[in-house]
């Protein structure tokens, strides 16, 4: 008993500590979500004109899409903040002390969810000012979000292996990023899989995040969820048995 | 095993990266209560052993025990009783002093109330009060030194690992610190310290060990060490060049060896038994008229020592 309280508390140190970075360094948070309102703004107005949607508005169908393309971006976070741990010897620090040893990627993983959420909610209030609007209820609406960030999550377990992997803050900036970019894009983040050419079609369809998107999104819109709900909660679940493990390890073997 | 009798027990510690053999086979003891000075220019492995003993590394072969703790088996009862000071401080740039002082507080499990008075004591202590409430990227170089040997006194560790300390301070604060490791070892800490300071094992190390290329190549106290080369020497500048030989040839009975002699520097050094014959000295040159410029008894510093022991000077030192 004691043991999972003191590995709560550690997490929770660890959490804290993390997430007091953000108040210190607001415009790292200003950084992070600059980027997505970017490409929401270059989505709505310049190419939106010439994607169709049917049956949807393209802000409607764009804005659930933005908000798992922000939540994947903000998880390449985990593996940089890891990396930046490593380079500067506060893991040696960390791991010269009596605390539990899983606390130090769970407080990472945990305090960039809590910074997703942020992600999510401002996210969701640019696109209410450029007319966004959620169609289901509320409880779908905020099921949208949470999945959202959950997928976000499982994410920042793969980019937290790459992190301890590379171990350099800019190669883990990299490393995170060029894998991401062509999965944010061969995907139903800003365009239906359908318009793309048969071979990517076939991808993309099958991409994670894909499914993970329609998911917010049917939610978000009040659409029929069908398949893409359970396919999500068996991606995120099937990564995080994948990455969570390897994470584990690559932070033991971090030297 | 007696292991549990002392401080750092290892035994035939071996270490490589790759083809690199950082630590090969090291044999070393900590007596409880007293500081350990390890000594050894860049890349001798001593950030590597020191890594060993805190479980941040685990080793090839051989085994280590702190406190009678396993290093490789019990390594959480092992971080419950030491403290580490790396050799690069690892401290948090965005938070304040007293906020990584809590925080590790937090995280050796003193819970929250205790964290903060010994952060408010510690800062006290390592003179970090002013700046306590400033973010540590502020800081210059040896005010984070001083909060990182802070962050590992925070739990009063029984056993505590100094990286060099002191590198890259003032000389000031150099002493202050000195002065602070000197008092934690009244209090009963034993200290680990590593230096490529020569000064700094021979003012506070009990017990030294000199380390090169991976190997323990001597140990001792200070003064064994120094006796290892040598006792003292008795060293004689004259006025003028004229009677060097003659004097010297007068002084050889007092001598434990024969004498060397500098011309251009009109220097005579003799090896001696020790300070006592300083007198007989000074005597036999009055006899003979001879004026002197300078006379003492020299001992050999630790640099002198070490030059012995490798046969390189410690600046030296490559990392291979
Ligand atoms: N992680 C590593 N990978 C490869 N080689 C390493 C690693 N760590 C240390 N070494 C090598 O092991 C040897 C011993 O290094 P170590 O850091 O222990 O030396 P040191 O005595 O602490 O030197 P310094 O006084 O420069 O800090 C060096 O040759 C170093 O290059
Ligand atoms: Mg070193």
């Amino acid at each position: 008993m004691t043991s999972i309280f003191w590995t709560a508390s550690d997490i929770w140190v660890m959490t804290k500590r993390n997430l007091l970075k953000y108040t210190r360094l607001p415009q790292l948070l200003v950084f992070s979500t600059i980027q997505p309102v970017m490409f929401v703004l270059l989505f709505a107005f310049v190419f939106g004109g010439a994607i169709t949607t049917p049956g949807v508005s393209y802000i409607n169908y764009l804005i659930p899409g933005i908000i798992v393309q922000a939540v994947i971006f903000g998880s390449v976070q985990t593996g940089v903040g890891l990396a930046e741990d490593l380079t500067r010897g506060m893991i040696d620090r960390f791991r010269s002390l009596p605390m539990a040893r899983s606390a130090v990627l769970a407080g990472r993983t945990i305090s960039d969810m809590v910074r997703n959420v942020f992600v999510v909610l401002l996210m969701t209030g640019v696109g209410y000012a450029i007319g966004f609007r959620f169609q289901g209820n509320i409880l779908q609406s905020l099921a949208s979000m949470g999945m959202a960030v959950l997928f976000g999550f499982a994410f920042s377990w793969i980019s937290a292996t790459i992190g301890l992997l590379v171990k350099e803050i800019e190669a883990a900036q990299v490393a995170g990023f060029i894998w991401v970019f062509p999965l944010v894009f061969a995907s139903s983040i800003f365009v239906p899989v359908e318009s793309m050419p048969d071979w990517l079609e076939a991808f993309a369809k099958h991409s994670p995040i894909t499914v993970t998107v329609n998911t917010v999104r049917a939610l978000a819109l009040d659409l029929p969820v069908g398949n893409n709900l359970w396919l999500s909660l068996l991606w995120i679940l099937g990564i995080m048995a994948v990455f969570v493990p390897l994470a584990v390890y690559r932070y033991r073997k971090s030297v | 095993m007696e292991s549990t009798e002392f401080a750092i027990y290892a035994e035939d510690l071996k270490k490589s990266f790759g083809k690199v053999e950082a630590v090969k086979g090291v044999d070393l003891i900590l007596r409880k209560g007293t500081i350990l000075g390890l000594l050894g220019p860049n890349g001798a492995g001593k950030t590597t052993l020191v890594r060993m003993f805190t479980t941040l590394l685990s080793p090839d072969s051989g085994t280590a025990t702190i406190m009678g703790y396993d290093v490789v088996r019990e390594p959480q009862a092992v971080r419950s009783i030491i403290g580490l000071s790396g050799q690069y401080a690892s401290v948090d740039e965005n938070l304040t002093g007293r906020e990584n002082l809590v925080m590790v507080g937090e995280l050796y499990h003193m819970g929250k109330r205790a964290a903060v008075e010994r952060a408010k004591e510690l800062l006290v202590t390592l003179d970090l009060a002013e700046f306590a409430d400033r973010q540590v990227k502020t800081y210059s170089g040896g005010q984070r030194r001083r909060l990182d040997l802070a962050a590992s006194l925070v739990a009063h560790p029984p056993v505590l690992f100094l990286d060099e300390p002191t590198t890259g301070l003032d000389p000031r604060s150099r002493l202050g610190l000195w002065g602070v490791i000197r008092d934690l070892v009244k209090d009963g800490t034993s200290l680990l310290l590593t230096t490529q300071y020569l000064e700094e094992a021979d003012k506070l190390a009990d017990w030294i060990a000199v380390i090169d290329h991976g190997k323990i190549i001597e140990q001792g106290s200070s003064i064994d060490l120094k006796s290892k080369i040598g006792g003292d020497v008795l060293q004689i500048q004259l006025i003028s060049e004229t009677k060097l030989f003659p004097v010297a040839k007068a002084l050889m009975p007092l001598g434990t060896d024969k004498p060397h002699i500098d011309k251009t520097t009109r220097l005579i050094k003799l090896p001696v038994p020790g300070p006592q014959v300083i007198a007989e000295a000074v005597r036999i040159l009055d006899r003979m008229g001879a004026q002197i410029e300078d006379i003492g008894i020299h001992r050999p510093t630790l640099d002198e020592v070490f030059l012995t022991l490798t046969g390189h000077a410690v600046e030296e030192g490559k990392n291979d």
